[in-house]
């Protein structure tokens, strides 16, 4: 029709438009404006990483040191574990000020305990304490990633690691923050943990001893800070025996 | 008149298609896969003799480094090179690309490639990308106009300047460039700067990492002289290796094994046809 030839459909022109690389007006802009949205959170990551293992007599706690935000060190010599009780350590990692108000709040319960009970609680007690002081905030929860580490009763190494909200379960050996992905395989794959639904009821505890342990645990953060940004500076060791705690250090990649 | 879309042979760059859906998935939780960046330091500075790059090793997914100890420091011509940061992809094809533009051009012209050649054909390339190509670059060279030094945002947009820094680990290798720069310095005292912009950058920056590779171009020699110094300094080695080493142990057992030949065997014919040459 003639007036087909003499009017150039709009949607034509656009589409024209659209397609040259350099549009110099937004008709098809990939961009919509979206309505705003909040973007505030309580929360942060500082990164690391921690692991223990569990063994016939004793238990190895592991933590690296480095404390950062986004691509920036905050600080390379930053301690992430904690002495609960006479025999219990808990690593964290996470959202620092998170994991500081959690151990707070753990240390007051531990005192209160003491004053009731006249006595220290053991590493099983302060599992279950745990668990429920994470449960207590499950509609704003802390930000925090631990495993627990110590020796119960009978003298026993036991490990118990955790979720955010208090989640937990009695694990020979565990690993929790970022590095945790590059660490936990190769743990799966050394230290062959028996699934605990096996019946009779194997013992999650590894066979090794204590020095090849540390080894290990050397060994898996060296490998970590290879490939986790996150994870790197230095590693704290705490080893729990019937001879009481000591602490180790180890230089780790500092880039 | 029918109410589709002009017929359009499929162009280069890139079709925005699909930007809808994804914002729509990204709104119920499903995000993009995130791309290789190099999250980087690169440097570049004028010396009294040239020019010098240096650049660090490590190439990220997110938090996973996936390269210890990758090149950042691109050859674009015998007198010129360029380090990029951003995502590793454009930054290795936008040098390529430009690197064999350079040398057609060097065969048309019959003379040695221009610092401001690589500049102009580096942002006319990524300005016509509108930023989504993301290279971001430290162009620098020595030519017959004399020493250059450049960087290029993933924009287009272009600096000349005496010394320069770019990448996440930019403002750490700035702090130190912005201290002890100055002008007229000598080769070794030029490596040794650079070097530690790039070491403030590895060490104060968790996207950069690993070794320093640096670059020396100058104009002695026919051609610009010029010195590739690939891991030049490697402040990071492994810090525990156990003495006793690891077994893994093979975990799937072999249930079942049978061969089956897939062709007869073959007779070979004595005295067949020779091939023509």
């Amino acid at each position: 029709m003639k007036s087909d030839a003499i009017n150039v459909p709009q949607n034509e022109i656009a589409a024209f438009l659209y397609f040259s690389p350099l549009s110099t007006k937004c008709f098809s802009a990939p961009f919509t404006m979206t309505k705003q949205q909040a973007n505030w959170s309580p929360y942060d990551n500082n990164g690391g990483s921690c692991v223990a293992i569990a063994g016939a007599d004793y238990c190895v706690i592991a933590a690296d040191t480095r404390m950062s935000t986004g691509y920036n060190i905050l600080t390379r010599d930053y301690s992430k574990i904690c002495k609960l009780a006479d025999k219990c350590v808990m690593a964290s990692s996470g959202f620092q000020a998170d994991v500081k108000a959690l151990q707070k709040q753990l240390a007051a319960r531990h005192l209160i305990y003491q004053h009731q009970h006249n006595k220290q609680m053991s590493c099983p007690a302060m599992a279950q304490l745990l668990s429920n002081t994470l449960y207590y905030k499950r509609f704003f929860p802390y930000y925090s990633f631990n495993v627990l580490g110590g020796l119960d009763n009978e003298g026993k190494g036991c490990v118990f690691t955790y979720d955010a909200v208090g989640s937990y379960e009695k694990v020979g050996y565990s690993s929790q923050g970022s590095g945790s992905t590059l660490i936990m395989p190769f743990l799966d794959n050394q230290l062959k943990s028996p699934s605990p639904l096996l019946l009779p009821a194997q013992d999650a505890v590894t066979p090794l001893m204590e020095a090849e342990a540390i080894d290990l645990v050397k060994t898996v953060f060296a490998s970590a800070s290879e490939r986790d940004i996150y994870t790197g500076d230095k590693l704290e060791i705490v080893v729990i025996n019937a001879d009481g705690i000591r602490r180790e250090y180890m230089d780790l990649r500092k880039d | 008149m029918s109410k589709s879309a002009i017929e359009m042979p499929p162009k280069g760059g890139f079709s925005f298609d699909l930007c809808k859906r994804n914002e729509m998935l990204a709104q119920k939780g499903v995000n993009p896969p995130s791309f290789r960046k190099t999250g980087t330091t690169i440097v570049g500075l004028i010396f009294q003799d040239g020019v010098i790059l240096g650049a660090d090793t490590r190439a990220t997914e997110g938090p996973i480094v996936c390269d210890k100890n990758c090149e950042k420091i691109h050859y674009m011509a015998p007198n010129i090179y360029c380090c990029g940061a951003g995502t590793a992809a454009d930054t290795e094809a936008v040098t390529d690309m430009v690197s064999s533009q350079l040398q057609l051009h060097r065969y048309h012209t019959g003379r040695e490639s221009r610092v401001v050649t690589a500049l102009t054909l580096l942002k006319r390339h990524l300005f016509n990308y509108q930023g989504y190509v993301s290279a971001a670059l430290v162009l620098g060279g020595v030519d017959v106009t004399g020493p250059h030094l450049h960087t290029i945002y993933p924009h287009g947009s272009t600096d000349t300047l005496p010394f320069a820094t770019m990448g996440s680990g930019s403002l750490a290798a700035m702090a130190v460039f912005e201290s002890k720069y100055r002008e007229g310095l000598t080769r070794d005292e030029g490596i040794e700067l650079v070097t530690e912009a790039i070491c403030s950058g590895i060490f104060n920056d968790l996207g950069s990492g690993s070794n320093v590779d640096i670059c020396v171009i100058t104009k002695y020699m026919p051609q610009g002289g010029k010195e590739y110094l690939r891991n030049h300094l490697q402040p990071n080695p492994r810090t525990y290796t156990s003495s006793k080493g690891y077994s893994f142990p093979k975990k799937t057992e072999v249930l079942l094994t049978k061969i089956t030949p897939l062709k007869e065997k073959v007779e070979i014919i004595e005295g067949g046809d020779a091939m023509e040459e």
